[in-house]
């Protein structure tokens, strides 16, 4: 992120430097490019992610699981005087999920029975082969895109620059007071804006080092083709059931960073902050109480 | 200004909803077009290709020892075929039931359960994989494909192993819906695939594929054919039902398992 353009003029009247707007270049055209692959193929990832978990709607720990093994995870439809209701249960837990997970309204309005709804799934119709099929083309698409977004950001410093935490970003004290900076909606201006913030730094590490090559990973670990070759990487996981259990909630994680990510987008400004992320160019906000 | 901003705002995320809905009708749209989503599958070749690769040293699928075996194998698609041909069979215990090894072989065979039997034999606890997402694993003893091959002697032209099932999964009455899989010499001569005729010491139950099925170990479920009848060795899969080489394949998945 480097200084392009310090002051942008709008009148021949020469403006005091604190109205000056301040225009940099926040953003390489490769981050650019591939975060918004990213966007598109993660999104159709997920959906067809939730395809595929349709198929069999219930998560084990270790090497095996099936009907009749116990599942840490479950969507369930069970029969009531009214119909069908639908419900999660986790662990001992069972929430009602009814109308989202379990049991929930098709097309025409009719019940289906169903772990995830037709609007969460790529296609939205029951259909393992085709969502198979769109997972494992966007699987490598992700993995190439983020092959070009990892080279680009490690040669061109882009990572040790900007993505890296400093130690004293990492101090017990300046974590908290950016914690309570989000807490309080308060966003970086001037020249603190120039950088990310620490919490904004570690979740996009966490991202990029943690949950996407994790999802790649713990899919890999799922193909009994990779399995014959790399054996260990199944058993490290825990076994294949539980690489499934992991690709799941490591999805989930995604999702949930992907919430906060936009609501602080929108925070932050959104058609500044989408507007650096589609030309490069983001317009410093000014300081406070000006 | 601020006004401006607020409707820019607005409409951004007004647009995002209606990109997202776009999308969403587009993805479904995309999903019934044959033409894109043969576009689509044949990342399946460079999947196949990638693992290939990667096995060239036809390593073992996974091994687990006797503590780590399902309490439950769960059988799946057909459980008990129901055509006479088969009931006759299954009443007698199979003692007519004949494997008939055909094609492009030059010496065909027909083999009977105890003459499998007699061949030397391979004990293996492996993870079935379910393409729906289920695993179990299980103790299998069977003869090596590759010593029924070696009886018949296939033909240099030969390129497919090709599994004629007794179950008509697609219940269709007629011989159009009955399973059928295929695999290819690579995987056809690997140590592990074998022609089982035992499921946890004990003769194979008709729900997991009695007399006999196949274990190819590192693919998914739906190669692992049940209730095999005939074997037959072919240069080409697209003569066979509706072309792709497997009940499911001709429904939709891919051929090569391996993920
Ligand atoms: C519609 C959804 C999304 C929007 C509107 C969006 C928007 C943005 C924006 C504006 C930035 C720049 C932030 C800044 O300059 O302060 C950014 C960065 C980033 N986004 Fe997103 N994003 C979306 C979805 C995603 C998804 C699905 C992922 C990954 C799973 C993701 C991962 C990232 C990462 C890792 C960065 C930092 C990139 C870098 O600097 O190397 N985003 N996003």
């Amino acid at each position: 992120m480097t200084t392009e353009a310090i002051e942008t003029p709008v009148a021949t009247k020469p403006r005091p430097p604190s109205r000056a707007r301040e225009v940099i270049h926040r953003h390489s055209g490769v981050v650019r490019l591939t975060h918004w692959i990213n966007v598109l193929v993660v999104s159709l990832l997920l959906m067809s992610g939730l395809q595929i978990f349709n198929a069999h709607p219930m998560l084990y720990w270790g090497s095996y699981g099936a009907n009749f093994d116990h599942a840490w995870l479950a969507a369930l439809a069970r029969s009531t005087p009214t119909g069908l209701h639908g419900g999660l249960r986790i662990g001992g837990v069972v929430l009602d999920t009814n109308g989202v997970i379990g049991v929930s309204p098709g097309p025409g309005g009719q019940t289906l029975v169903r772990g995830f709804p037709t609007w969460a799934t790529l296609p939205s119709w029951q259909d393992l082969a085709t969502g198979r099929r769109w997972h494992f083309f966007l699987a490598w698409i992700l993995v190439l895109n983020g092959l070009v977004y990892l080279l680009a950001g490690a040669l061109n410093g882009h990572f040790r620059r900007d993505l890296a935490p400093t130690r004293r970003e990492l101090s017990p004290r300046s974590l908290l007071a950016s914690v309570v900076d989000h807490i309080r909606l308060r966003h970086p201006t001037g020249e603190a804006a120039k950088r990310y913030n620490i919490l904004q730094k570690l979740a996009y590490v966490g991202v990029v080092f943690v949950l996407l090559p994790g999802m790649v990973v713990t899919g890999l670990a799922m193909s009994p083709g990779v399995d014959a070759f790399a054996p260990w990487l199944t058993t490290v996981l825990g076994g294949r059931a539980s690489a499934r259990s992991i690709h799941f909630i490591c999805a989930n994680l995604i999702v949930l960073f992907v919430i906060v990510h936009v609501v602080e987008v929108f925070l932050a400004g959104v058609v500044n902050e989408v507007g650096s992320m589609i030309t490069g160019r983001y317009v410093l906000p000014r300081e406070h109480g000006q | 200004m601020s006004r401006l901003i607020l409707s820019r705002r607005r409409l951004m995320s007004a647009g995002t909803v209606g990109l997202a809905g776009l999308m969403l009708e587009g993805c479904d749209r995309l999903s019934h077009a044959p033409r894109f989503q043969n576009a689509i599958g044949r990342t399946e070749d460079l999947t196949k290709a990638s693992q290939r690769l990667l096995l060239t040293g036809q390593p073992l699928a996974k091994e687990f020892s006797a503590t780590q075996i399902s309490p439950v194998f769960k059988p799946n698609g057909s459980v008990m075929p129901d055509s006479d041909a088969y009931q006759e069979l299954m009443a007698n215990n199979f003692a007519d039931w004949r494997l008939v090894v055909e094609g492009l072989v030059r010496r065909p065979v027909q083999l009977s359960l105890d003459q499998l039997k007699a061949m030397p034999a391979r004990t293996q606890i492996t993870r079935h994989d379910c393409v729906e997402g289920w695993s179990a694993v299980g103790q299998w003893t069977g003869v090596q494909l590759a010593r029924v091959l070696n009886l018949v002697s296939p033909l240099p032209q030969a390129r497919y192993v090709v599994f004629r099932c007794a179950d008509d999964l697609a219940n269709t009455g007629d011989a159009s819906g009955l399973y059928y899989e295929s695999i290819d010499f690579f995987d056809a001569l690997h140590p592990q695939t074998i022609l089982a005729y035992e499921l946890n010491g004990k003769p194979l139950p008709v729900a997991n594929g009695a007399p006999l099925r196949l274990r190819v170990e590192r693919q998914l479920g739906y190669k692992q054919a049940k209730y095999v009848m005939r074997i037959q060795l072919v240069d080409r899969l697209d003569q066979l039902g509706r072309g792709k080489g497997g009940f499911w394949e001709d429904r939709g998945y891919a051929w090569y398992a391996g993920i």
